[in-house]
């Protein structure tokens, strides 16, 4: 098992498979797991996961990739505030790719002269301001709760010493609402989540008792490396061996039932839900996205710019909508690996490396290539 | 993006920042979301900030295996290694 052996433990892990293996052939039925996060998409395709498990367990990809749900006309919004006299835009190295509308990026804009800075944090676009009193400077913030406790932070710190020319574009989004919305619809036929570790350490693993509670189905929270996902799975067959459904927490070594109480008091003190907020593919979905609080409003960019608000229909060709709420594989979009690409990408899916598409064109051949050393 | 690194707390600074050395390189993050912090502890680091605390084992096993994702692994460690928040 080459794919296994660069696992931390290889014997454990062939354990696993083995085990998962004498599992689903007792359960003896098709089992849909949709994992959350797409760190995990990310691993499933890295290492060939969905090859050494039993054909009757299928990965499902999730909403969670935050590069991904951002629809083109939060980008076109963002190009219209880089354009701006006197503005210095910052965000995170994911964004500077994804395409607006007409295909336009941040990095095309940059590249035309708007001066477009990609930085690591959001304190990094804070220091750029205090460095630079005579400019505004936006950060456009994304992210799920995994990251918008750090802007929280950051629009915090900008009050406290009075950086007044400094502002956020926040497109910061909610982990529940978009699985309720894929629940909700009752298209798409689940089994059960593998819930994602690194918003997990912020929302705390209690935070997704509603999927066993009110739609009935089991979820584990789950790290990043192959063997954390291979128990998942071997967990969530367990339950359903042992007729539970529950929350469980494979990823405790890092997670706790409440999270992490100073971030959620900060996102409580920062910011303030949204009526509704626009999400690629999954459309408008109220109580979903995080503005600024009343308290903190002068650093909210959409105010401070009375930012136009664009809307923007997806590329006709894109098929992202139907990725990312587990309805298509990358590979059965009709423009994968044809007119869409990393290097020239048409949806944000094949832009962030999380996206489903940009995993499985970067792994597709380790994928193949397990498939055929299990055939 | 949601990539939380592991890195070690090497010193403590004033404002709730601290020095993190995360393979090897030592820049400084903000410690704003988790409290009771201590030179020699292992986090996972976020965009700049400490989110959680872990143990060195678990540090080592995670850092191993990002380190295995190639192209993700090297653009995260080139964005820290540009960050100056101070």
């Amino acid at each position: 098992m080459r794919f296994v052996d660069e696992y931390r433990d290889p014997q454990a892990a062939k354990e696993l498979i083995v085990a998962i293996k004498r599992l689903s052939d007792r359960l003896g039925r098709k089992l849909r797991f949709m994992e959350v996060c797409g760190g995990h998409t990310h691993t499933i395709y890295r290492h060939g996961l969905e090859q050494l498990l039993p054909e009757a367990v299928e990965f499902v990809h999730g909403p969670g990739c935050p590069v991904c749900v951002i629809p083109m006309g939060r980008v076109d919004d963002a190009l219209w505030l880089a354009a701006q006299p006197g503005v210095i835009l910052t965000t995170f190295g994911d964004m500077m790719r994804v395409p607006g509308g007409h295909k336009a990026s941040l990095l095309q804009a940059q590249a035309a002269g708007a001066d477009v800075r990609f930085v690591y944090s959001p304190l990094d676009a804070l220091k750029i301001a205090r460095d630079n009193p005579d400019r505004q400077v936006v950060f456009f913030a994304v992210g799920f709760e995994t990251t918008s406790p750090s802007t929280a932070v950051t629009v915090v710190q900008a009050d406290r010493l009075g950086v007044e020319n400094f502002s956020v574009f926040s497109n910061h989004v909610l982990i529940r609402p978009p699985l309720e919305a894929i629940l909700g619809t009752g298209g798409l036929q689940l089994d059960g989540f593998i819930g994602p570790g690194h918003v997990a350490t912020v929302v705390g693993s209690d935070h997704f008792r509603f999927i066993p509670a009110e739609h009935g189905l089991p979820i584990v929270i789950t790290g990043f490396e192959p063997l954390d996902i291979l128990q998942a799975v071997d967990m969530l067959l367990s339950q359903y061996r042992d007729g539970r459904c529950e929350v469980e927490n494979q990823y405790a070594r890092v997670v706790l039932p409440g999270g992490n109480p100073e971030a959620l008091r900060l996102l409580g003190e920062v910011f303030t839900l949204r009526e509704t907020f626009e999400w690629r593919g999954l459309g408008y979905i109220p109580l979903s996205g995080y503005g600024l609080a009343p308290r903190y409003q002068r650093f909210d960019a959409e105010r401070r710019f009375q930012v136009p608000g664009r809307r923007q229909a997806d590329h006709p060709a894109c098929q992202c909508g139907l990725v990312l709420t587990g309805q298509l594989k990358p590979w059965e979009c009709r423009v994968f690996g044809k007119g869409c690409t990393p290097e020239d990408p048409i949806g944000t899916c094949m832009v962030s490396p999380e996206g489903a598409c940009a995993a499985y064109f970067n792994y597709g051949r380790l994928h193949r290539e397990a498939a055929a050393a299990f055939a | 993006m949601c990539l939380g690194i592991p890195g070690e707390v090497v010193e403590l600074h004033d404002g709730d920042l601290a020095t993190v050395a995360v393979s090897g390189v030592r820049r400084d993050i903000s410690l704003g979301l988790l409290d009771g912090v201590t030179v020699g502890d292992w986090v996972l680091v976020h965009v700049g900030f400490a989110l959680s605390k872990i143990d060195e084992a678990e540090a080592a096993a995670t850092l191993d295996q990002v380190k295995r994702l190639g192209r993700v692994w090297d653009e995260e460690i080139e964005a820290y290694s540009e960050t100056q928040i101070r």
